[in-house]
């Protein structure tokens, strides 16, 4: 049983595979609870691919694909922001029309190059197995950065996705902030490429903090399960990858939607059965209180 | 400006001179004049769309004003941010995200804590102080949706409390309080006023107006009439406010 676990880490190739799921386990489990708390999993999917020209010219520069990647990541925070502050376009379109044609220019960029058809698959997969030592101590970094820069701005962010009114009340910059979170979102993208690749980066933002909410209502408690469940989910689908000889990136992306779907079964307060439990106790909730119904209008007859 | 402006007997005086409020080239509101000295309870009403809310925003700072000033004693209200406590209307908050009702009360405290720091213990006491003083005494824990419509409105006035404002904006208080609730929402809306604090309030429950406010706003996208309720709340400018939507007893 023990040598199941440790075998596989006398590749050097497993030891760096290994950290680096931690790290990006960590960093995304961490950053994805704004991302499902304030309903930015259409733009965080949109991010993952508006990243994709900027690896593309990274590759062709034979440069970093941080580099590229994170600068496609910022300009798109960056355009989304701006757009959805415009009246004329509505925040889903001006996210779709971006998504979409970043992706295009990588499409176009890729087909311009020969040679390149065989990389496209890690790309687009994610290649953890192939991460270098100078990949893990970059993700290292700026996974730090990024967390870092969450822990500071905690309180704020927390502010503005409750209470968006009282923020700007507050004489807090919410554009700002807003800015602020898209750009760490991007770089939490940018980071976790390598492990899954860009289509499905966003089952790590997403399922991990979707079922750490399931089992808690607190943000600390929240923000620690999620990250838990997304180094436990990259781990189990690393080692299923190993044994199994199967791209990591989905047996890690399955094995976070295997801890979902345990937590949206028996989550204590949330879960299906939970919910059935109260309903037989008669245990009423007051969750998702409707105004209309004891608004009384002003009359005077 | 060329307004001319009304004499200020406090730094707490809230004084509004020509403020337009809107996008491109309808106003939601225009040419509003007034002066509200500390310690009153202005009720502001008017029919719906008729600019309520939008005042409140741009007394908070959170719409712009297109033209006129705001000012909070001598300086402009926008400079002094921290000072304005808002109550925004239900349907503005994110009753999903996970807060407790303590959490709730001590974003009260976040701007004098300042940037990147938490609230402390200090914070945190005031906060349960505050809960206590709402009749929430030992139920702080609770996830924030856990509560009654008339418990999350003492929750986010608790808020407003430990912000030590010198203004607390409320917009819709009402909606969803049943009646127990409002005895304790009325008194501490007294005692806001009490300690100096002046309190606006947008609201379409007349009844809960002449109850509390000791002066009206009435707004149609105009000020319609400004004053002490005995003598705003009258047929004919209650008429003129709602343009005849209302009945009014004569």
């Amino acid at each position: 049983m023990f040598d199941t676990f440790t075998e596989p880490l006398s590749y050097a190739f497993m030891q760096r595979a290994l950290l680096e799921i931690i790290i990006v386990g960590t960093v995304c489990g961490l950053v994805g609870c704004f991302v499902v708390l304030r309903g930015l999993a259409f733009i965080g999917d949109a991010l993952a691919h508006t990243v994709f020209p900027g690896v593309v010219l990274s590759y062709i520069a034979g440069k970093s694909i941080i580099i590229g990647a994170f600068a496609f990541g910022a300009l798109t925070a960056v355009g989304i922001g701006i757009l959805s502050r415009s009246r004329r376009v509505s925040n889903d379109s001006a996210v779709g029309v971006l998504f979409a044609a970043f992706f295009a220019v990588g499409v176009v960029l890729i087909s311009r190059q020969t040679g390149f058809k065989r990389d496209l698959g890690s790309l687009l997969f994610g290649n953890v197995l192939g991460v270098t030592r100078g990949d893990v101590i970059a993700t290292l970094i700026i996974g730090a950065i990024v967390v870092a820069l969450l822990m500071l701005l905690l309180k704020e962010f927390t502010l503005v996705a409750f209470d968006a009114t009282m923020a700007r009340a507050l004489g807090y910059p919410v554009f700002l902030l807003d800015l602020a979170l898209l750009l760490l979102v991007a770089a939490t993208i940018v980071v976790s490429l390598q492990t899954v690749g860009n289509i499905l980066i966003l089952a790590l933002i997403v399922t991990p903090p979707a079922t750490a909410r399931l089992m808690t209502d607190r943000l600390g408690r929240m923000m620690l399960i999620s990250a838990g469940i997304a180094v436990a989910s990259g781990v189990v689908g690393l080692y299923a990858s190993y044994y199994g000889d199967i791209a990591a990136g989905g047996t890690i992306v399955l094995a976070a939607t295997a801890f979902f779907l345990v937590s949206l079964v028996a989550a204590p307060n949330h879960g299906v059965v939970a919910g059935i439990i109260q309903r037989r106790r008669g245990r009423h909730h007051v969750h998702h209180f409707h105004p209309a119904a004891e608004e009384v209008e002003a009359h005077h007859h | 400006m060329t307004t001319p402006v009304a004499p200020l007997s406090s730094p707490r005086t809230l004084a509004l001179e020509g403020v337009r409020v809107g996008y491109g080239s309808t106003f939601q509101l225009s040419d509003i004049t007034f002066t509200v000295q500390p310690g009153e309870i202005v009720g502001l009403i008017g029919p719906n769309g008729g600019g309520k809310s939008t005042l409140l925003k741009a007394i908070a700072g959170v719409l712009g004003i297109r033209s006129g000033r705001i000012r909070l004693g001598a300086d402009d209200i926008r400079r002094q941010a921290g000072k304005v406590a808002f109550v925004p209307q239900r349907e503005e908050v994110n009753w999903d995200f996970p807060v407790t009702a303590l959490d709730v009360v001590l974003m009260g405290r976040y701007r004098s804590s300042g940037w990147f720091r938490r609230p402390g213990r200090a914070d945190r006491n005031r906060a349960a102080e505050a809960l206590e003083r709402l009749g929430l005494a030992g139920i702080g824990h609770r996830h924030i949706s856990e509560f009654s419509g008339g418990q999350q409105q003492r929750i986010f006035l608790a808020r407003a409390m430990v912000q030590d404002p010198a203004i607390v904006l409320l917009d819709e208080p009402f909606t969803g309080v049943d009646a127990q609730n409002r005895i304790v929402f009325h008194e501490a809306i007294r005692d806001f006023a009490r300690s100096g604090i002046t309190v606006l309030m947008a609201t379409h429950d007349l009844d809960e107006v002449t109850a509390t406010c000791t002066q009206l706003c009435c707004l149609n996208h105009r000020l319609v009439a400004f004053g002490p309720t005995a003598e705003v709340f009258t047929p004919e400018i209650l008429r003129a406010t709602f343009e005849g939507r209302v009945a009014v007893f004569a």
